[in-house]
């Protein structure tokens, strides 16, 4: 049922969800007696420009790179891993404690160990659920949701504790050391949060499409996707290859948290800035769970954000219309209104 | 000193009451979509449209009983577009439940700047505001009257079997001449009508409209409904249980050494456990999830 490699067909069902979406975007926009011309020329120029605007695109689009292929990778052994949110704040913290409290004075090994351990955190969580579901059957989406609770009350409690908190009222840790900071990239805008986080962001697709496409343990995870049944009489194991995928999620997910707080924030700070798990969905279903892909989707989302945040600041439009967008997206990539074989219920579904 | 004690008892159990409201509703309104067999973990957007659809018409037609039966009625329309991606278009439930998440914390926050000029969040005047019939709100006695209706429909109804048979085995319904996506598109959409009145509560409670002000009390209701193991009585004592401990959380606020995170935690963490079977496990309806489709006639997986 699926291609190798990238179909072109298969993409343009999104496609047209995309151009769907825009209509629906251009009706809101003309319904609050505004130009959506207009509306969509800020846009453009909010995302991609200038340099600055660029800059905030691929800024937003990083953690989103991360987060689309969590939601992949798990998407792919058929299971549905909706607690990037919570992994990914798992990962923040991890970072935001071992960038301020660790005395390692190379900066290559302090932000490798911060990468990791945030990595390692993210994957632990995600794993919680993939155990759960692979050794007693109880659903993934159901845990997921719970742990990303669990994590934001969590670190909300811990955030607060003296030894983490820095001094105020703002329940923050207190800030990572230098050599913890992933390196900005200044040469694309001199003030941009933009930073060497994408490079891994790039290097993580890289992997992940190597490991999908050609090792053993992610063909046993593609097959477990495809039907789990023919898996297991093919001596798969089914339970190993569930918990790898959402392990391997969880460390994607955490390393994006690690690259909100070494590169943009410095610190952990609770509530964390939300929204980069959810959005990982729609990153990975515009892009049909294909790595690769993933890429191009991320930095539309991106665009999006960024585009939105110059909207809301110069118009009368709030920027909450992008999280309008990106559910009508959604919803459309699920319909998968058009092109979709009679009589075949939507391919996305999680097997069962 | 008895006398204190008992004083905070009643408070207590006033508040554990109060707290459960919203729970008791969109728990029952899951139920409804759950066990025909469509998966809603949109419940948290429909809430949050209910927050804000009973807000804002309370607000500018000063009829509270107007706002709940306005967010009925677009926790229905929700319900509808649920119902319609998932049975007709045969949409994964599960991302359609988050699309619907994302649009009800998008839309609402949208709606509320162009509505009230630039602000995410506005307050009732008292005389816009429900009246309380006694201690409660008369919304909290609908809650628990409508938890109680749900579980005579469903045990002792050609109705409610129906409705159960189509979530279990829809395919054995059929053959009896039940209308399976007829009756999940009714269910699937009660559910939206019994959140929206869920989260109509939130403001006529607090007596302002906030940004994302179910904060997950979506969530922490599919938690009620799972822990109550998919039955209205379960779910009622679910959200009771878990609206004690939002009470005492509050209540214990800087009196005590116990931190306020983890009694905020119990119904995440109790309804991970009961999903794993410790404590006597709960068992999803058998066909949740799953598209019915009548042409196909022999079963592919």
């Amino acid at each position: 049922m699926r291609a190798r490699g990238v179909s072109l067909a298969r993409l343009v069902p999104p496609f047209v969800s995309l151009l769907l979406a825009g209509l629906v975007a251009t009706v809101i926009i003309a319904l609050l007696g505004e130009n959506p011309l207009h509306i969509a020329s800020v846009m453009i120029s909010g995302s991609v420009g200038s340099f600055r605007s660029l800059a905030n695109t691929l800024e937003e689009a990083t953690p989103l790179i991360l987060t689309g292929l969590c939601v992949a990778v798990g998407m792919r052994s058929g299971l549905f891993n909706i607690g990037g949110e919570g992994q990914l704040v798992i990962g923040a913290f991890l970072a935001a404690w071992l960038g301020a409290k660790l005395p390692i004075a190379n900066p290559i090994l302090h932000v490798v160990v911060c990468l990791l351990a945030a990595g390692t955190g993210g994957a632990i969580w995600a794993m919680i659920a993939g155990v759960l579901r692979a050794r007693l059957g109880a659903h993934e989406v159901i845990n997921t949701i719970m742990l990303n609770y669990v994590a934001f009350i969590s670190t909300n409690y811990l955030v607060n504790l003296p030894y983490f908190k820095k001094p105020g009222q703002i329940p923050q840790t207190f800030d990572i050391a230098v050599t913890a900071s992933l390196p900005r990239l200044t040469f694309v805008y001199k003030y941009t949060r933009l930073n060497a986080g994408l490079f891994i962001a790039l290097a993580a697709v890289f992997a992940v499409w190597i490991f999908l496409a050609r090792t053993r343990l992610g063909f046993e995870i593609r097959s477990v996707g495809l039907n789990p049944l023919a898996g297991r009489v093919a001596g798969i194991s089914v339970v190993r290859s569930m918990i790898v995928a959402m392990g391997i999620g969880g460390f994607l997910a955490g390393i994006a948290g690690a690259e909100r707080v070494l590169g943009v924030h410095k610190h952990f700070i609770s509530p964390f800035p939300f929204g980069y798990g959810f959005a990982g969905i729609a990153v990975a279903l515009l892009a049909r769970n294909n790595a690769l892909v993933i890429v191009l989707t991320a930095i539309f989302f991106g665009a999006l954000a960024s585009g939105g945040a110059h909207v809301d600041m110069v118009t009368n439009v709030p920027r909450e219309l992008v999280t309008v967008i990106q559910a009508v997206i959604i919803l459309f990539v699920a319909c998968d209104l058009v092109l979709r074989p009679r009589g075949r219920s939507n391919e996305v579904t999680t097997s069962e | 000193m008895s006398d204190v004690g008992a004083a905070i008892g009643i408070s207590l159990a006033l508040a554990t009451v109060r707290k459960a409201v919203p729970l008791v509703f969109a728990s029952t309104g899951g139920f409804f979509s759950e066990r025909s067999g469509i998966i809603n973990i949109g419940l948290e957007g429909m809430m949050l449209f209910g927050a804000f659809s009973g807000a804002i018409i309370a607000y500018f037609s000063h009829n509270a009983w107007l706002g709940v039966l306005g967010a009925a009625f677009v926790g229905g329309l929700i319900g509808c577009l649920h119902a319609f991606a998932t049975i007709q278009l045969k949409a994964n439930q599960i991302i359609s439940g988050v699309a619907i998440n994302m649009l009800g914390a998008g839309t609402t926050v949208f709606l509320s700047q162009v509505f009230i000029h630039g602000e995410r969040s506005f307050s009732l005047a008292p005389q816009d505001r429900l009246p309380a019939l006694g201690p409660f709100l008369p919304l909290t006695y609908i809650a628990f009257g409508l938890a109680i209706g749900a579980t005579v429909f469903s045990y002792y109804t050609v109705g409610g079997l129906r409705l159960r048979a189509v979530g279990e085995h829809p395919r054995a319904a059929d053959t009896q001449g039940v209308r399976v996506n007829r009756i999940r598109f009714l269910g699937v959409v009660t559910s939206g009508v019994c959140a929206g009145l869920g989260g109509a509560y939130l403001p006529f409670f607090s007596g302002s409209f906030a940004k994302n002000m179910t904060a997950g009390q979506g969530f922490i209701a599919l938690a009620a409904l799972i822990f109550g193991k998919w039955n209205p009585m379960g779910a009622l004592a679910a959200s009771l249980l878990f609206g004690f401990a939002d009470a005492l959380q509050e209540t214990l606020q800087g009196r005590a050494h116990l931190p306020a995170q983890a009694l905020q935690m119990v119904p995440y963490v109790v309804t991970m456990i009961a999903l794993a079977g410790v404590i006597g496990r709960s068992i999803p309806p058998a066909s949740i999830g799953k598209p019915y489709e009548r042409e196909v006639t022999e079963a592919s997986t």
